[in-house]
């Protein structure tokens, strides 16, 4: 009985140490050939990165990742295989530059005053500092807004994403009543936004899910899954001047800038990761770090971009 | 006795020996036989209201919402929803002032019992009507029969309001055969349609004891089905707005909020009404000072009830003022809509709890005036229910353009509305062309029973 208690946890922890290897290899992007023999050639082919930072091709069979063929035959409703995406916020770094705001808009072929990521000035009480508080829809884990919809308009992806089906969408705007964030935006048909989305319509190189946003329906911030499941980082993290936000895999445990990458778990630890609004239990799937050994000190904006009607 | 019974019931009801059932006959067809100048001009002027509503949802339809409805996307829910609760609301007074009076018997439903059902069959028709109006891609419509989750409260809007249409369209239906007969064989000077049509709807009535038998049993049937639908109905539309997690709507009170709030308005709906209707169609020895001095007591009572679960839903959280409240109860209390919520708590809770105690303001006219006050503060409390709230969500509004802080609703939203109200009160007044307003035989059935408040009529 001892004996196989011993084992069992011998066993165990040589499941785990594998386990954490794993995990640390995919998190450089790398996947190592260690089950090579145990699945049959797939003939597809993957790019992925060697440790000595060569792109190299192997077969899809090798890897977990799906193969760019797969991801190429991207449905809206389904999410990407084998992935939890993950978005990381570092409030400390923010500094209002709106890059992640205009990234975001360009991206999605979105004007002003349409946002999908929003930058809000927040002072938690009169003698807390205030600090920029960037705002994404955050694909709760248990979202309010799938909830109610209707018509499975708007509904929760195996990868996290809250993703929405914009020839569904009916237009009842239970999903926008229903976010406690105001994460949602309508397209009520401004004609400064028709014009231009008309204009842009067949621009290759954008995202999304709700590229094809139309009059009368909800869209919002998505993570950018097509971008995301070619392994491009979303606008608004890849235009940020300070690194403020972090984006990746829940499943690799790392998130990343572009520039730095950290381990998810460590990163929430260290820095006292928190969501949004915990108590009401939507369980969002984006971070805040909070706004402690800033690397700004908080200049208010005089600025003002969303006056123009 | 079995012999007597039947014979009374003949007697009763299809032999009009009764020089009594004969006048009230005469009195109650009346307003079918022809329609004066004024009649003409009424119903003309809710045609144009109705045809500029159709043309002002033309308009929106057609042109960017951006630019023909003030919504936008924190108020993303304007005039067309609250205006959709209060005819939800309104609908209940079928419930009311027809199904709760009649299984509890008391005598002065009959005359009230058809028009109160058919204002709840046209406002909950018009209620559907604003949602169309307030959905981004009305021509989707059917997508809620393709796909339609039942986890959404939407769908369960739909499941009971349509089940309450149905049963209320039956339910103004049925009591309504005895009188196809009756117009058929006593209406002259009408085109042959509609006199085709009496005969069609009359179903073959003959009055034969078989026939008032199972009449009788279909509308104790439906009368007992319609109360907890009509619960249901509007204890769901509160639904919508609680199973949110806004914090203006995040009350457990909800359900039973709106529904007290519903039967204040169906009281008050129904002094305005009796009180248009007795005066138009001459009908004061039916629709009497006595009704108007049980509705004012019914108003009284309900309005109590109303300001019961007000104080519940608003003075409950004043008294704690948490971070999540307090931004919406201060605007309403002391900020930006104050001046709107007291003159809602004033005209549609405080004055109808107090003033219909003094008897002389339960006479026709001065209740009414109260009614009228009750009624259009129903509507803007519906306002402050759904709209002032959008406008503080958890998160600030910081950087955005004026017109998305502050709703206010375009004419366009202004005319749709006007237009669902107009289509209401079109329906009543072509029902009531074609159709007795007053049931017959539902009140000639109270008098010959000796029903003291029938009696007393007089």
């Amino acid at each position: 009985m001892k004996n196989e208690k011993e084992d069992s946890n011998r066993r165990n922890f040589l499941k785990l140490g594998l386990l954490a290897g794993t995990a640390t290899l995919t998190g450089l992007g790398v996947k190592n050939t260690l089950f090579a023999n145990a699945k049959e050639e797939t003939g597809e082919k993957v790019k992925v990165l060697t440790v000595d930072g060569k792109v190299v091709e192997v077969d899809s069979s090798l890897v977990a990742h799906p193969s760019e063929e797969k991801l190429s035959q991207f449905n809206v409703r389904e999410g990407i295989p084998g992935k939890k995406f993950i978005m990381v916020i570092d409030l400390a770094r923010c500094a209002n530059a709106r890059k992640c705001v205009e990234g975001c808009q360009s991206m999605h072929g979105m004007l002003p005053p349409i946002e999908y990521i929003k930058v809000k000035k927040m002072q938690d009480s009169e003698l807390a500092a205030p600090y920029w508080f960037p705002q994404t829809c955050y694909q709760c884990d248990n979202p309010p807004c799938t909830k109610v919809c209707p018509v499975d308009a708007t509904f929760k992806r195996s990868d996290g994403i809250v993703g929405i089906d914009s020839d569904r969408c009916i237009g009842c705007k239970f999903c926008m009543a229903a976010c406690p964030y105001s994460a949602r935006t309508f397209n009520f048909g401004r004609p400064e936004q028709q014009a231009f989305s008309e204009e842009h319509a067949h621009d290759a190189d954008k995202c999304c899910t709700t590229k094809s946003s139309q009059e009368g329906t909800v869209s919002k911030c998505d993570f950018c899954p097509e971008s995301s499941s070619k392994g491009i980082l979303p606008s608004c993290v890849t235009e940020c001047p300070n690194g403020t936000i972090f984006f990746g895999d829940e499943l690799e445990d790392a998130v990343t800038n572009g520039e730095e990458t950290f381990r998810l778990s460590e990163l929430l630890t260290k820095r006292a990761g928190y969501r949004q609004f915990e108590e009401l239990g939507t369980k969002p799937r984006v971070y805040y770090l909070p706004p402690v050994e800033r690397n700004f000190p908080f200049e208010d904006a005089t600025e003002v971009f969303n006056q123009q009607e | 006795m079995e012999e007597k019974i039947k014979n009374s019931e003949k007697t009763t009801y299809e032999t009009f020996t009764q020089e009594e059932y004969m006048e009230m006959k005469r009195d109650l067809l009346k307003p079918l036989e022809k329609i004066g100048l004024w009649g003409k001009v009424w119903i003309g002027f809710l045609v144009t209201v109705c045809l500029l509503g159709v043309y002002a949802y033309y308009i929106q339809e057609t042109k960017s919402k951006y630019v023909t409805v003030s919504l936008r996307d924190y108020t993303m829910w304007g005039v067309y929803i609250s205006n959709f609760v209060f005819f939800v609301a309104l609908s209940l007074i079928g419930v009311l002032m027809s199904a709760v009076l009649k299984l509890t018997n008391f005598e002065w439903y009959r005359p009230l019992s058809r028009i109160a059902e058919v204002i709840a069959v046209g406002a909950i028709m018009l209620a559907g009507v604003s949602i169309v109006a307030a959905m981004g891609r009305p021509e989707r419509l059917w997508h809620l029969v393709v796909y339609g989750r039942i986890q959404s409260p939407i769908v369960w809007d739909i499941i009971v309001i349509l089940t309450y249409v149905t049963t209320s369209l039956i339910l103004l239906f049925i009591p309504m055969i005895p009188s196809m007969a009756t117009l058929k064989n006593h209406l002259t000077g009408k085109p042959k349609w509609q006199m085709k049509m009496y005969e069609l709807l009359s179903f073959g009535w003959e009055g034969t004891e078989a026939q008032w038998k199972s009449l009788k049993r279909s509308i104790k049937i439906l009368t007992i089905m319609v109360i907890p639908l009509g619960v249901a109905i509007h204890t769901v539309t509160a639904w919508l707005f609680a199973t949110t997690l806004r914090a203006e709507w995040d009350s457990t009170n909800f359900g039973a909020y709106f529904v007290s709030g519903a039967f204040l308005l169906g009281v008050a709906g129904m002094v305005v009404a009796i009180f248009v209707i007795r005066k138009a169609y001459n009908l004061e020895k039916y629709l009497t000072e006595m009704h108007f001095d049980k509705l004012g007591m019914a108003l009284v009572m309900m309005s109590f009830i109303y300001i019961y679960f007000n104080i519940n839903e608003y003075l409950v959280p004043a008294y704690k003022m948490s971070g999540l409240h307090a931004n919406h109860l201060l605007n309403l209390f002391v900020g930006d809509e104050a001046l709107f919520y007291w003159m809602v708590v004033l005209f549609g809770m405080v004055i109808p709890a107090t003033l219909p105690l003094i008897p002389k303001l339960r006479k026709p006219l001065p209740l009414t005036v109260i009614a009228v006050g009750v009624v259009i503060a129903a509507w803007f409390k519906r306002y402050l229910i759904v709209i002032p709230g959008l406008a503080h969500p958890y998160l600030p509004i910081q950087d955005v353009p004026e017109s998305w802080r502050h709703y206010t609703p375009s004419l366009i939203e202004m005319t749709i509305v006007a237009a669902t109200f107009a289509a209401t009160l079109l329906i009543v007044t072509l029902f009531s062309r074609f159709f007795p307003i007053i049931s017959v035989w539902e009140v000639a059935e109270g008098k010959l029973e000796g029903k003291d408040e029938i009696i007393n009529y007089k």
